[in-house]
This record gives structure tokens, C-alpha cells and sequence, in this order.
């Protein structure tokens, strides 16, 4: 991907990330192989906008979102925030960028501390936010509950009396509380019901036309990215096959996988037939494919020139990029 | 319109939790409730605790109440319950309420009154040395948990055996060699002071690489250490300590203590394990806030609830330890009475005056039951609550 | 009230008028409080809810399989085949499971006992129910395996359910559920816990069984989409009760109660883009702590007072698509999702 120079336009952009994890066998601990969780991921998050990263279980969304707020350590890559590049920074040095990117998680069970009352959690947030009085902290503790459309009695309750919808928005609350800029979502409304999601979805645009906030919206459900978010990314066992704005992602999609995976999802409109166009082949979960695309397992046009290179972008229209030679030509 | 087909519901609306809020007491009295064992072992254990207390002030002080050290040689090996014998006693050594409630001892001491003294040292015991080792085995086990992965380098280790090794010369009279082993340590310091913005060297030499290797992580060392102190019987060592040291009742604690944080070390690991990877502790991260506080005031909360049930049972244990050892002639030193002397003593009499072994026996065994109870009856009460879903 | 046509539709399957209530912590939750639904022979029937719905509840109490000590059948028949199963003992119910009805879990991983082989455990239902030798039961394996599209099968009965992909576990769990060729289905979710990819070859595979089997299907979902794609009869649930009850086409054409309204009204998609996305304000009640009269009452925009009151009754629209809000009933209008949206913007 090129890298264009809009560094006011751009609030995140990633060069490169990469992170393997270890395999260790034997008795020793030898080092068996490795796991590629993120392999060469590069993409861009405008200001006030939202990037959405799509990709089934293990493809390491989830990774990449550790990376960006520094719980993992990197590999190789850059993670430039605000201009800066923030990758090789030390703890000292990232706590004032801390404020500036917080995350939303999946389980609304396990994202909050059992033992804290729900004021007590997101007063941790207000401290470090530096106000002084006990009086203004309450006052923002009680705007940020109403924020979020709790009430603001719910402070001196435990999680565990709130079903997992107000979980959500306990946890979105306590994201807010430090006044971040950026926020990664990392599923945040998967473990939801279909009336919850909706409410938390409709939380997420609001708050982001009030605060300005720049969101990168990890989710394996291509229907809720594509109506949140203004670009997508997928992603499939460590690389970003395909990024585009959300229209051309859902009318023109370029890569097989992408391909794959829209038409597997159905769809609720009876006018729709659905129709599933699968890939060839058994779904292999292993990470045994060490050289060229890593799709070509499961690709319906795979060739042996997909074997031997690692793939690189293409452009195939307007901010519109395919990991995949023959995609690109069929344009 | 008519008012009844009226829409009832506005657009606005607040969320709030469900269920109506219960106070703690309420949870708390219907859990109780819920566990009648565990009920029991508490209320027998707060008697337990106003009996400790109550016979505290009364068998202390010069004139107490109830005086366990009274001795009477014309009234010994009296049964429970018997009058005494107003002709042939002072009116000073008459026991309160003109009746010897469990008997005397073969001094003509009023048992009850001994045992009455003795709950108190039970109860000290138990608590403080229980509290010493949940002290080491929460700190121990935090830090084995939380840092567990992370390495101590080989010249760390060499420059705390130089410091003990040094130390330990120097007490053990060999001040010169002493002093020269101790002296290493500043010296190293000084030293990496020197060189630390200056090593850009492209080659390290081979000692000193070897000298920064990771030699062990945190948790290794730790948990070693744990499985060294478990391959002592620890009686035995008790037992070896308490016959070196002077023999006092805060010794006999101390050492109780020093000797069984071991499983509370264990449990604490295992939790913060678990905890470490929970959401709220990446999401405390991401806030930015201090690692300390992660640990004690975001995991630790969590992680308590078994060591609050090896706790009550580690209480009962460390009572029967020190009775124990007060049976075999080192616990507290006479007259002070525990039960535990109270039931060496009456072995010697066991055929005439069983009540002597029988009162301190049946009172060690009720508390020890209480308390185990109490602690089986806290895990189940302390469990649900965590997975409690909605 | 059911509709009991006395055609060879006649019900496999009956339930009536069932209440399951569970007693914990001194509350009484009342998690399925009067279902009535019906699985004739060689359809696919899904009961659509949210979490806290009822749904699991109500396919668990069909086989017997909730904990009596919480739990309780308070009312109701189950009956199947003549025979209503509230009324049969433990033995006699488990000569129908596995045996005419069989289930399917949502978790494969925790589903398959982790310490024995594939093999063992697919036998072992066939073994319980017949009589069989061992070479016939090895190929009888082999050819289940092969029903439900796992590829080189004679491997894969030696091997372990933690060598398998979470695709394939789910796979030998419908080959598990088939063993005994069942007249009925019950699947519990089962492609929640899936990708999306692996989720559309487990319901493909799933409508092929039926068809080939001329087996009856009782799945329950929360996944709006699953369910168009493979139901040919709905019911929809919230609360412990039905509130609507339909073919696919009356439920996703013309709705006509207004929860399921709101369920189709907020489903994102590409195409709302740019439009608020309709929500049901609130959250499901505590099954133990539900409101009086309609249960969805407090989110409804079209309750009026004597919603809160009456508990309502169920009006036919006809052909089987019922719906229970006499409030629409009454205006006869139809509000699609969009419309909806539009009303309720205010």
C-alpha cells in the first residue's frame, strides 16, 4: 500500500506489523516453528472515521488489536499514532499516548472486574484523567453513565446484576473516561442479541458524531462493518487480503475470500435467494502453507504462480487494494 | 383519540439492572440460610471468639475473677461439677459461683478457669500464625503469578549470594573474608553505573554474556523454593526450631506461620494465572494505570476467595499444631495454661480423673470442626457468586 | 390451541400449553410460561428468540433434560407418537433419545467427550439401541461419516475430537445425532460457535439430511438469517412465551407482531447505511422478575394501557401465521420494518 502523506488526515496508520508467536515441543522447549498470527499488516484510519477489519476466527484481529495499544510487543513494524511512531516506545513513554486509545472488548462477562462496583471501574479511568475534586469526579461519572444510557443509580451495582448489553455499555463508559481519541472495538457486539446490537451499534455512531472519535471496528460479521464502518479490511490468517471503502467491499469484491465469505452469510431478505458459492477443498485451520498466498488452499482459482511469490497489493480502484495477481487482472 | 389506545411508552429510556438491588446482609443471612452446616460453624466460632475474649480479662490481672493459677492441694482431682470444700479453703481461693464447673487439676487448680486462659492462647495462636502465612503466601503468590515470566539474570543472583554470603561471614566471625564478599556488591553497582550508556561493543565477550543470561524465571524460583519448604515435615521442624529457640508463645506463632504459606502460595499462583488473561486486567492496562495497582487493587480481590477457605482451616490446624506441641512439653511454658497442657497433664491421670483429658479434648475438637465447617460452608458460598450470569 | 386437522400432517411432534419454572436463590423464574408448537413430519421447524427466551429451555424439557432440583415441568404435555413424554419415567425416556429424537449442541468442543475416539463415541448410541457386531458397526460408521461429508473417514474414526476442526466436531455431532435414524432433530444452536463460512456448509448439509432422510428438523437460533435460510415454519419467542408463529415468508414478509418487527427493523446491513439503525429500547426482562400483562409491554411503541393488564391472546391472520398483539390486530394495517422506523423516529 502506499503510504500517502496525510498525516493531519490520519489518526492511525500501521506499516508492516508483524508478530509471531513461538512453537515449543519437546522436552527442552525447543523452538518448533512459528505461529505468523500478523504477517505484513499495513492500513490507515482516518480522524473521525471508522475502519472496520473483518476475518473469521484466528486470522488474528485480535492480535492486531493488542498490538495497537501495546498490551503485545511487535516484531517488526510501524504503528504511527498522531504522527508519531509509537511501536519502539518505552512504558514511560507511552503513558501519556494510554489516554489516547483504549478498547472495547467481545465478553461482556470477562471485561469487567467482578469485584468492583460499576462507579468503582470507571472511576479508575476518571483518575487518570487528573480531576481533583471528589465532587467534579462524581459529576463526570454520572455524565459519562448518562452517556452511555445507564442510570446513574446503576454506579453502586455489581456486574453481575446487569444483563450483557448494559455490560457493554458499562465498558464503553469506562473507554470513555480518559477521554481517548481513538477507540478499538474488538467485537464488541458478537456476544450480543440482535435487539442489543442494535442499541450498542446506534451508542457507538452517536458518541462518535459527539466526540469526534476514530474507530477500528474488528468483527467477523460482514453485515455490522458494513454498516458502521466507511473502510474494510479483511483479513485472513495474518494478512489483509483486501481493503476498500464498504461500498466497492459489498458491490465489487475482488478477492476470493472476500467472495466466499459474503456469499456464506444469509441473508434475512426472503427476495434473496441464497446461494452459497463455497471454496474448493477441505477448510484447513493449520498454518502450514509457508510460501505464496496463503489462501491458495482454499482458493477456486488458485495457479502455481500463487505458490511461489508472496502476493503483494494491487490497486484495482479508488483507495481499492487486492492481495491477489489474478484478481487484479480479471478487473 | 381515546386515551386508551393511547401509546403508553416514550422514546426515552434508561437502562437499569434488571433485579431489585439486594443489600449485603440480606445475601449474606440467606446464603447462611442456605448452608446450615456452615451457619453452625460460624456461630460456634463466634462463641468461641467471646469465650476467647471474655476469658481473657477474666483470668487476667493479679485478682482475676476465674484464676487458673490458683492452687488448691487440698482440692485436687475434684469431678466436674462438685462443691468444694468451704471448711478446708480460704475465702480468697472459694471459685466463683461456689462450684468447680469442669473440676480441678492435680495442683487443685479450677480447670474451667485454665481453659478459659487457654482459648485465648488457641486463639492467638491460630489467627496470627494463619495471618503470617497468608501475608508471605499472597505476596508470594502474587508475584509468581503476575511476573512469573519474567527472568532473573545470572549476575542478580551472584550479587545476592555475595550479599548473604558476606553478611553471614561477617556474623560468623570471619570479618575480613566477610567484608571482601560484601564489598562486591557495591562495587558491581558502581560499576553497571559506569557502563550502561557506554556498552555498544559489537561483540560481548563470553563472560559476560554468560554473567547476563537469563538464569531462571520468577515463578521457577518461586515455586522451587515452595516445593523445598514443602519436602520438610513441618512438624518436625517446629518441633526443631521451638527446641532451639527460648520457648515463648510469639516463637511458637512465628514459626507456625513461617511454615504453612506454602498452599495459600499455590492457590494465589493458580488464580492470578487464570486472572492475568481475564479482559478487566488488559482493559486496566490499557488505561495506563501502575502495575502495582493492577495487582492488589484490580486482581488480588479476586484471587482471595480460596485463600479465605485454606485460611479458617489453616486457623484450625495451627490450634491443633499448637496443642500439639504444648502435649509434648514445647509449647508455652507453665503455668500458663493451654489446652494442650491441660491435656499432657491429664494423661497422667487418665483413670482417675478423665475429666482433665476429656474437657480440653471434646473443647479442641468442637472448634476444630467448627472451623473447618465454616470453611467448607465459605467455599460454596464464595463460589456461585463469582459465576453468577445474568 | 392447536389446530388439530385430522390429515396425515398429524403433528410428530405436540407441545402444550408447557411451563418450566426454575426456583434458585428464593426467586422464581419462570422461563418458559405456556408454549404451544408443533413439528410435523419432514419439516424444519425453528423457534427464534433471544438469549434469556426460553428457547433452550423448552428443547431440553422435550427430552427430559433439565435438572429437576431447580427446575420444574409445572404444566403441559409433550406429546410424541401418541405418548406424552412429561408422563414417561427415566427408562422408558431413554429408549427414545438418541433413538427417535436426538439433539445436537451448540458447543462441539465441550459436546464430544475428549477422552474417547471418534469411533467410540459414534457407536455407542447405535450399540445402546441395536444389536450390531463389530465389523458392521465399523463400516456403519464409516458410512455416517461420509453422510455428513468428512472426508477420508477410515482415519478419522481413530483420532481424537481435539485433532478436529471445530467444522468437523460439529460434523460427527450430526453424524452422532443421526446414528439411530431419528424421526426428530433437536438442534440447539449449533452453528453459533462457527465461522461464517463453515456455519453455511453446516446448514447446507443439514437441509440435504432432511430431505434425503425425510427427517423432521427442531432448531433454535437467535441468528434471524439461519433461520430464513433453512425453516420452513417459525415461531418466534420472547419472554417464555410465542408471540408470533408463521411460514418464512409470512414472518419475513409481513410480520405482524411488533417485537419481531423490531428484530427485522434493526438487523444492520449495508443498505441502512447512513439511516439510524431502528432499535428495541431496553433489554429482556429477568425471567423472574417480568412485567404483568404483554412481557414486551415496556418496549413496545404501539403498547397502549391495556397492555399492561391483559395478558394477550393469540390472533390468527390465517394460513398459520398467527400473531399474539391484538393492538395490531385491531389496526389491520401492515407497518413493514422501514415504515416502522420511520414511526418511531420521533
Amino acid at each position: 500500500m502506499e503510504s500517502k502523506n496525510k498525516n493531519d488526515h490520519s489518526i492511525l496508520r500501521i506499516e508492516g506489523l508483524k508478530k509471531y508467536f513461538p512453537v515449543r515441543r519437546g522436552f527442552l522447549q525447543k523452538i518448533h516453528g512459528w505461529v505468523r498470527a500478523v504477517d505484513d499488516v499495513s492500513f490507515e484510519i482516518e480522524r473521525g472515521k471508522t475502519m472496520g477489519l473483518v476475518g473469521e476466527s484466528g486470522c488474528g484481529k485480535t492480535t492486531v488489536a493488542r498490538l495497537i495499544l501495546k498490551l503485545l510487543e511487535s516484531d517488526e513494524g510501524k504503528i504511527i499514532f498522531q504522527a508519531r511512531d509509537i511501536s519502539r516506545f518505552s512504558e514511560k513513554e507511552m503513558k501519556p499516548y494510554r489516554k489516547e486509545i483504549q478498547i472495547i472488548f467481545q465478553d461482556p462477562f470477562g471485561s469487567l472486574n467482578p469485584r468492583m462496583t460499576v462507579g468503582q471501574c470507571i472511576e479508575e479511568g476518571i483518575r487518570i484523567s487528573g480531576i481533583k475534586h471528589a465532587s467534579r469526579r462524581k459529576e463526570r461519572l454520572e455524565d459519562l453513565l448518562k452517556m452511555v444510557g445507564m442510570s446513574p443509580d446503576s454506579a453502586d451495582r455489581y456486574p453481575h446484576e446487569f444483563s450483557g448489553g448494559q455490560r457493554q455499555r458499562i465498558g464503553i463508559a469506562r473507554a470513555l473516561s480518559v477521554e481517548p481519541s481513538l477507540i478499538v472495538c474488538d467485537e464488541p457486539v458478537s456476544a450480543l442479541d440482535v435487539s442489543i446490537q442494535a442499541q450498542i451499534i446506534n451508542l457507538l455512531k452517536d458518541l462518535q458524531d459527539q466526540l469526534g472519535l476514530s474507530y477500528l471496528f474488528i468483527s467477523h460479521d460482514l453485515n455490522v462493518v458494513g454498516y458502521l464502518c466507511n473502510t474494510i479490511s479483511v483479513m485472513y490468517h495474518g494478512h489483509i487480503m483486501e481493503f476498500a471503502p464498504s461500498e466497492d467491499i459489498f458491490n465489487h469484491p475482488c478477492h476470493p475470500y472476500t467472495i466466499s465469505l459474503l456469499s456464506a452469510i444469509p441473508d434475512p431478505d426472503p427476495d434473496k435467494k441464497w446461494y452459497v458459492k463455497l471454496s474448493n477443498g477441505p477448510i484447513s485451520d493449520s498454518d502450514g502453507v509457508l510460501e505464496g498466498c496463503k489462501y491458495q488452499d482454499r482458493c477456486s482459482i488458485a495457479e502455481t504462480a500463487c505458490r511461489k511469490d508472496r502476493m503483494v497489493f494491487e490497486k484495482v480502484g479508488e483507495n481499492h487494494f487486492v492481495r491477489c495477481w489474478k484478481a487484479a487482472k480479471n478487473i | 383519540m381515546n386515551p386508551a389506545e393511547e401509546t403508553i411508552n416514550t422514546t426515552d429510556y434508561v437502562e437499569a439492572p434488571p433485579a431489585p438491588k439486594r443489600t449485603r446482609m440480606q445475601e449474606f443471612r440467606r446464603t447462611l440460610g442456605q448452608n446450615r452446616l456452615a451457619g453452625l460453624g460460624f456461630i460456634i466460632f463466634f462463641l468461641f471468639f467471646c469465650c476467647a475474649v471474655t476469658g481473657l480479662v477474666l483470668t487476667s490481672g493479679s485478682k482475676p475473677a476465674f484464676d487458673p493459677s490458683m492452687v488448691r492441694l487440698e482440692e485436687k482431682l475434684r469431678p466436674p461439677l462438685s462443691k468444694p470444700n468451704l471448711k478446708a479453703l480460704r475465702p480468697d481461693q472459694v471459685p466463683v459461683l461456689n462450684v468447680y464447673l469442669m473440676g480441678t487439676d492435680d495442683l487443685g487448680r479450677d480447670v474451667f478457669s485454665r481453659m478459659l486462659q487457654g482459648a485465648w492462647v488457641s486463639l492467638t495462636v491460630g489467627f496470627v500464625a494463619v495471618g503470617i502465612s497468608v501475608l508471605i503466601g499472597i505476596f508470594m503468590g502474587g508475584i509468581a503469578g503476575y511476573f512469573g515470566q519474567h527472568h532473573i539474570k545470572t549476575v542478580h543472583i551472584l550479587f545476592f549470594l555475595c550479599l548473604i554470603g558476606g553478611t553471614g561471614l561477617i556474623i560468623a566471625n570471619f570479618t575480613v573474608i566477610g567484608t571482601v564478599i560484601l564489598l562486591l556488591c557495591p562495587a558491581y553497582i558502581f560499576y553497571s553505573q559506569l557502563t550502561r550508556h557506554g556498552s555498544t561493543e559489537k561483540e560481548t565477550p563470553a563472560l559476560k554474556a554468560m554473567l547476563h543470561s537469563n538464569a531462571v524465571s520468577v515463578d521457577t524460583l518461586i515455586m522451587r523454593i515452595v516445593d523445598i519448604m514443602l519436602c520438610f515435615p513441618s512438624f518436625f521442624l517446629i518441633l526443631t526450631v521451638v527446641a532451639l529457640l527460648p520457648a515463648s508463645i510469639y516463637n511458637i506463632m512465628i514459626v507456625i506461620g513461617l511454615t504453612s504459606w506454602m498452599g495459600t502460595t499455590r492457590f494465589v499462583r493458580a488464580e492470578f494465572l487464570s486472572l492475568r488473561e481475564q479482559d478487566f486486567v488488559a482493559a486496566a492496562k490499557a488505561l495506563g494505570l501502575s502495575t502495582f495497582r493492577i495487582i492488589f487493587r484490580h486482581i488480588m480481590p479476586n484471587a482471595v476467595a480460596p485463600v479465605l477457605v485454606s485460611a479458617t482451616i489453616g486457623i484450625a490446624s495451627a490450634i491443633l499444631t499448637e496443642a500439639g506441641l504444648s502435649f509434648l512439653g514445647f509449647g508455652v511454658p507453665p503455668p500458663h495454661a493451654t489446652w494442650g497442657n491441660i491435656l499432657s497433664n491429664g494423661k497422667n491421670f487418665i483413670f482417675d480423673a478423665p475429666w482433665l483429658t476429656f474437657m480440653p479434648g471434646i473443647a479442641i475438637l468442637i472448634v476444630v470442626l467448627s472451623f473447618n465447617l465454616f470453611g467448607e460452608g465459605l467455599r460454596d458460598i464464595l463460589n456461585p457468586k463469582l459465576r453468577e450470569r445474568y | 390451541m392447536i389446530d388439530r386437522r385430522p390429515t396425515n400432517d398429524w403433528p410428530l411432534l405436540c407441545v402444550e400449553n408447557l411451563k418450566v419454572y426454575f426456583q434458585s436463590n428464593g426467586e422464581r423464574a419462570r422461563a418458559v410460561d405456556g408454549i404451544s408448537f408443533e413439528v410435523r413430519e419432514k419439516e424444519t421447524v425453528c423457534i427464534v428468540g433471544e438469549s434469556g427466551c426460553g428457547k433452550t429451555v423448552s428443547a431440553l424439557s422435550i427430552l427430559g433434560l433439565i435438572p429437576t432440583p431447580p427446575g420444574e415441568i409445572v404444566d403441559g404435555q409433550i406429546i410424541f407418537s401418541g405418548q406424552n413424554l412429561i408422563k414417561l419415567d427415566e427408562k422408558e425416556m431413554q429408549k427414545i433419545r438418541g433413538n427417535h429424537i436426538s439433539m445436537i449442541f451448540q458447543e462441539p468442543l465441550t459436546s464430544l467427550n475428549p477422552v474417547f475416539t471418534i469411533e467410540d463415541q459414534l457407536g455407542e448410541a447405535v450399540k445402546t439401541h441395536k444389536s450390531i457386531n463389530a465389523e458392521e458397526l465399523n463400516r456403519y460408521c464409516i458410512q455416517l461419516l461420509n453422510d455428513v461429508g468428512i472426508p477420508s473417514p477410515e482415519q478419522r474414526l481413530n483420532d481424537y475430537p481435539h485433532q478436529l476442526s471445530g467444522g468437523q466436531r460439529q460434523r460427527v455431532m450430526i453424524a452422532m445425532a443421526l446414528s439411530c435414524d431419528p424421526d426428530l432433530m433437536i438442534a440447539d444452536e449449533p452453528t453459533t460457535a462457527l465461522d461464517v463460512t463453515v456455519q453455511a456448509q453446516i446448514l447446507k448439509l443439514l437441509r440435504s439430511i432432511q430431505q434425503k432422510r425425510s427427517m423432521s428438523i427442531l432448531y433454535i437460533s437467535h441468528d434471524l438469517g439461519v433461520v430464513s435460510a433453512i425453516a420452513h415454519r417459525i415461531y418466534v419467542m420472547y419472554a417464555g412465551i410465542i408471540v408470533e408463529q408463521g411460514n418464512t415468508d409470512q414472518i419475513f414478509r409481513s410480520t405482524r407482531h411488533p417485537y419481531t418487527q423490531g428484530l427485522l427493523a434493526s438487523l444492520p446491513s449495508l443498505s441502512k447505511r447512513g439511516k439510524r439503525l431502528y432499535s428495541i429500547p431496553g433489554s429482556v426482562p429477568n425471567p423472574a422478575y417480568k412485567p404483568a400483562g404483554c412481557p414486551f409491554h415496556p418496549r413496545c411503541s404501539h403498547a397502549i394501557l391495556s397492555c399492561q393488564d391483559e395478558f394477550p391472546e393469540m390472533c390468527d391472520y390465517g394460513e398459520g401465521h398467527q400473531a399474539r398483539c391484538p393492538v395490531l390486530f385491531k389496526s389491520k394495517g401492515y407497518k413493514g420494518p422501514n415504515e416502522m422506523l420511520k414511526n418511531t423516529m420521533s
